[in-house]
């Protein structure tokens, strides 16, 4: 027992590690002290940020988008990833054009996005809906593609008619994977988010907190913002790997 | 038809052995005529005659790669045959119920569905109310006698449990014929020994006509009432061994005369088809 309890508190070691570092590096300088505050000095920019400054607004307003634009992506390329992996030749057919765009850098889109969307928010959750739902789609599609067949033909054996296959088993057999797709969709999303709000026309979110706390020379605002940009990531992950442990219990077993 | 009696009447009246042995004389329960089916450029099966006699065990053996399971999955209608009848009391495939139990348990199963689910899904696929369905199922468990929690899913039970799972779940819907591919065969040996008694008990009990590939000749013998051997391809019938010792059978039987002398003659086919090829 007292070893599983051990392992349990093992992940805290790099981040000690890691503070142990910044701290000893801010204490020889072996940065210039503007350019790297200490711990205590951006932590407390942070707490004060969340609570009393703009960055607690900025994070909000970026938890909006980032969220927006992963629903908005789920919304499409489930359904649509179902329907192209219920078919692989249809699969193969548009596989390259999912693929390509999946691999062209979504940053790379904004102008189009721009043009098409103007300067306001629907650019900015556009281009992240965007490069999200090809994520999602590709997974969702093979997820849908890679069901058992075994487990598809124990229940066409049964008298399961095409489309019960389909919601009875394909739809829960493509599930552990849309939730790898969803997490990669998040954190593709909150990338995308971020970037477009440190450039085109923005005033809020944590990009925005980011670029001009760096403008100003503001150091410990923007490592605060930075860590908070951190910890939305983390924390997006962390909550669609709960939603997925909850529902989809028999993943990976 | 009537769906909700089936499993009752087993129960209740659990045919003896005397008019079990009377209805076996009458008229064949499935007739094969004319099968035929290739797979690339291997000919499997070419005009392959069969009659599978009603409420036996037949266990299906011979070498590798010579189409056991091929034979059930043609019958079960798993794939299609490229020509053939195949006649289930006259009637074709698709207007009888009957079961299939995958050698793969982990990837037949549905691991969404608790395990008493999965026993009730067929019931669901035939528009059951879920009362109707609760009580049959219930009542195949208790009529088994299975000491399973069935509340668990399937990933949270052995093997052998995933498995007796899997062939109540063929069982619920009171087949007329019950298949079987190589059902024991992912399990350790002592699960193996467990789960052959317990099919041969349910065969007992139910006494459904009851197709097992197998790839373990004394597991074929031990439960087979008539042993199906099969040639290298295009396979043909090498023999067909009947096999009457009483049931039910226990280890004991295994060092019987007859059981030894049956193992023995099979053993001889199956070696004679193997130099052949």
């Amino acid at each position: 027992m007292t070893r599983v309890n051990a392992q349990v508190y093992l992940p805290v070691v790099g981040v000690a590690g890691l503070l142990l570092l910044w701290y000893v590096a801010v204490w020889v300088q072996i940065v210039d002290p503007v350019l790297l505050p200490s711990p205590t000095e951006t932590f407390r920019a942070m707490w004060d940020g969340m609570f009393q400054g703009k960055l607690g607004f900025d994070f909000l307003r970026t938890v909006e988008r980032t969220t927006l634009a992963t629903l908005i992506a789920a919304a499409i390329a489930i359904p649509l990833g179902i329907l192209l992996g219920s078919s692989e030749k249809l699969y193969r057919s548009v596989e390259f054009v999912i693929d390509f765009f999946r691999s062209t850098p979504a940053s790379a889109m904004f102008p189009l996005f721009l043009v098409l969307f103007g300067v306001g928010d629907a650019t900015k959750i556009s281009v992240a809906a965007f490069g999200a739902a090809l994520v999602i789609v590709f997974n969702v599609a093979y997820g849908v593609m890679n069901a058992r067949k075994t487990r598809l033909l124990a229940a066409k054996v049964m008298g399961a008619s095409r489309i019960r296959v389909l919601t009875d088993v394909m739809l829960l057999e493509s599930l552990p994977q849309t939730f790898v797709g969803l997490r990669n969709g998040v954190s593709l999303a909150l990338v995308i988010v971020v970037v477009a709000e440190m450039f085109i026309g923005s005033t809020d979110g944590l990009g925005h907190r980011v670029f001009e706390s760096q403008q100003l020379f503001a150091m410990p605002d923007m490592y605060a913002a930075i860590f908070a940009a951190g910890a939305l990531g983390y924390g997006f992950n962390l909550l669609f790997l709960l939603v997925e442990r909850r529902f989809v219990h028999w993943s990976g077993k | 038809m009537d769906q909700g009696s089936g499993v009752l009447r087993s129960v209740t009246s659990g045919r003896p052995a005397g008019s079990a042995a009377a209805l076996r004389s009458t008229r064949p329960h499935v007739t094969v005529r004319g099968l035929s089916k290739t797979f690339g450029t291997s000919r499997v099966y070419d005009r392959f005659d069969l009659d599978i006699p009603r409420g036996e065990l037949i266990s299906i053996f011979g070498p590798n790669g010579c189409g056991k399971s091929t034979l059930i999955n043609l019958i079960a209608g798993l794939i299609p045959v490229d020509a053939g009848e195949i006649l289930f009391d006259g009637q074709p495939l698709r207007d009888i119920k009957f079961g299939y139990v995958f050698q793969n348990y982990r990837e037949a199963l549905f691991p969404w569905l608790r395990s008493i689910e999965n026993i009730e899904y067929p019931l669901k696929l035939m528009k059951l109310g879920k009362a109707e369905r609760r009580e049959r199922t219930e009542r195949l468990v208790a009529h088994l006698g299975v000491k399973i929690d069935l509340k668990r899913y399937p990933y949270e039970l052995s093997g052998g449990q995933q498995q007796l799972v899997s062939i109540m779940r063929a069982l619920v819907v009171d087949p007329e014929i019950l298949f079987l591919d190589e059902p024991f065969s992912a399990l350790d040996y002592e699960m193996t020994l467990f789960m052959r008694d317990q099919l041969q008990r349910i065969f007992v009990e139910t006494g459904t006509t009851t197709v097992l590939v197998s790839h373990d000749l004394e597991e074929a013998v031990y439960l087979a009432d008539r042993i199906l051997l099969l040639s290298r391809g295009p396979a043909r019938i090498a023999d067909f061994v009947p096999y009457e010792a009483a049931r039910p059978r226990s280890d004991a039987t295994l060092s019987e005369a007859e059981f030894v002398r049956v193992k023995a003659h099979c053993l001889e086919v199956f070696q004679r088809e193997v130099r052949k090829g």
